[in-house]
């Protein structure tokens, strides 16, 4: 069911070119939203004491950001500038909504544990920066796409750190303990540092610098 | 009133919103490079906070938690508009933004034009809808939202004018470049968060 209208649309600009493969691909690395964007710290660091929390964490914002830049996309040429920002948080409350009501459903446990996290997914700020700074001036698809890729870099960052906090923290990875009885009767101990606050800050420094340090991108000053 | 200073105390120093609960980083760590603008930062999320906290729980307690608008009628009380509760706040925050952006471009253009860009985004500042959010999961009365609200910003405020300070120390050092800007500033937030742990051991 091809309509002679989407056939010239898809002639113009292929389905997966090189423009999608960059905003599909970009943020995973070079241009990460957490590493170099320093865009949605807060929550990357909130939600990743724990694994599955960070999982979950990461598919909702992955579902958030695809659909917000989709539906803002769509009606970008609609949207009067000066209100801009006042359409885009409603988009975005809306869809946040949503996820939590669906969370709510069918994973209470997590969505508890969350508390006010998922409701912040409004707040953060990868969400309204893909939305003003791509999808204000892009077609869906390409929106999607850079949503997805986005949302992705998030999500990488996110397990990355919860990994680093559950395994260090609590000796266990998704609930499960993975360090054996045997390397704490040795005299091993949990590094409680990792669960609280500072632990969470200071693993992220790190890791930004070892992720710029591979990607060679550094800051002024 | 002991309760209240109890409260306070709590919300600016051992559960400091930034430090404790990660709140409203993006713009700490856009906006600590001078100490003027922190600060003028710093006072305007007091100020939107301590009036967001206050209207966002009239908000929640009149209208939307379950069986709230009894007081319209005694039929409303089955009604449960909680699952609206992040768009109504969202959107008064966005308005109460908007209103402090007015009285500072009126009484202080130069602070205006300091805080340029980052006024707008106190609006998408997680402090500030986090912390009507953690009225409402605390369920803290009209008073206590006020106290908090209020000593949240202050313990905001608090936590990006040293973090401010720091940084204008840390420009004269030698950083690995990978580690330049965000990096050392994470691990500085992170070495100060220890610091304000040292106030959990009080006990009020």
């Amino acid at each position: 069911m091809s309509s002679p209208a989407t056939e010239i649309q898809q002639e113009r600009a292929p389905l997966f070119g090189k423009k999608e493969r960059a905003a599909l691909l970009d943020p995973l690395s070079d241009d990460n939203p957490i590493t170099v964007q320093v865009l949605g710290i807060c929550s990357a660091l909130a939600v990743t004491i724990q694994m599955n929390r960070a999982l979950v964490m990461a598919a909702a914002v992955i579902a958030v950001v695809c659909t917000s830049n989709v539906v803002i996309s769509l009606i970008r040429n609609l949207i009067p500038p000066s209100i801009r920002i006042i359409v885009q948080l409603s988009v975005i409350a809306s869809l946040v909504i949503v996820v939590d009501q669906i969370l709510q459903a069918f994973m209470y446990d997590v969505a508890k544990q969350l508390s006010v996290f998922v409701g912040l997914i409004i707040t953060n700020c990868i969400i309204m920066g893909r939305a003003e700074a791509f999808a204000m001036a892009n077609p869906p698809w390409q929106s999607f796409l850079d949503g997805l890729g986005n949302g992705l870099g998030y999500g990488i960052i996110l397990v990355a750190v919860a990994v680093f906090r559950e395994l260090l923290g609590s000796g266990s990875l998704m609930g499960f303990k993975v360090i054996p009885q045997a390397v704490y009767d040795l005299g091993y101990v949990n590094n409680g540092l990792m669960v609280l606050a500072p632990g969470a800050f200071i693993l992220l420094g790190l890791m930004i610098w070892a992720q710029r340090t591979w990607t060679g991108y550094a800051e002024e000053a | 009133m002991e309760a209240y200073i109890s409260l306070a105390l709590k919300s600016i120093f051992v559960e400091n919103i930034l430090l404790a609960y990660f709140l409203g980083m993006c713009s700490f760590l856009a906006v600590s490079k001078k100490v003027e603008t922190a600060f003028g930062l710093g006072l305007a999320v007091i100020f939107v906070l301590s009036i967001t906290a206050p209207v966002n729980w009239a908000l929640n307690h009149f209208f939307l938690r379950a069986g709230a608008m009894t007081w319209l009628s005694p039929s409303f009380i089955d009604v449960d508009l909680s699952f609206l509760e992040f768009i109504t706040f969202i959107a008064v925050i966005a308005a109460m933004v908007q209103l402090v952006e007015m009285v500072i471009d009126k009484f202080s253009p130069t602070l205006y034009a300091n805080l340029g860009i980052f006024l707008p985004l106190i609006a998408v500042n997680c402090s500030i809808l986090g912390a009507s959010l953690f009225l409402v999961e605390r369920e803290y009365s009209a008073s206590e939202s006020l106290v908090f609200g209020f000593s949240s910003g202050v313990g905001w405020a608090l936590a990006i004018v040293s973090m401010a300070a720091i940084r204008y120390k840390l420009r004269y050092s030698n950083v690995p470049p990978g580690l330049r800007g965000l990096g050392i500033t994470m691990l500085t937030t992170g070495l100060m968060a220890i610091a304000f742990m040292a106030f959990a051991g009080i006990q009020l």
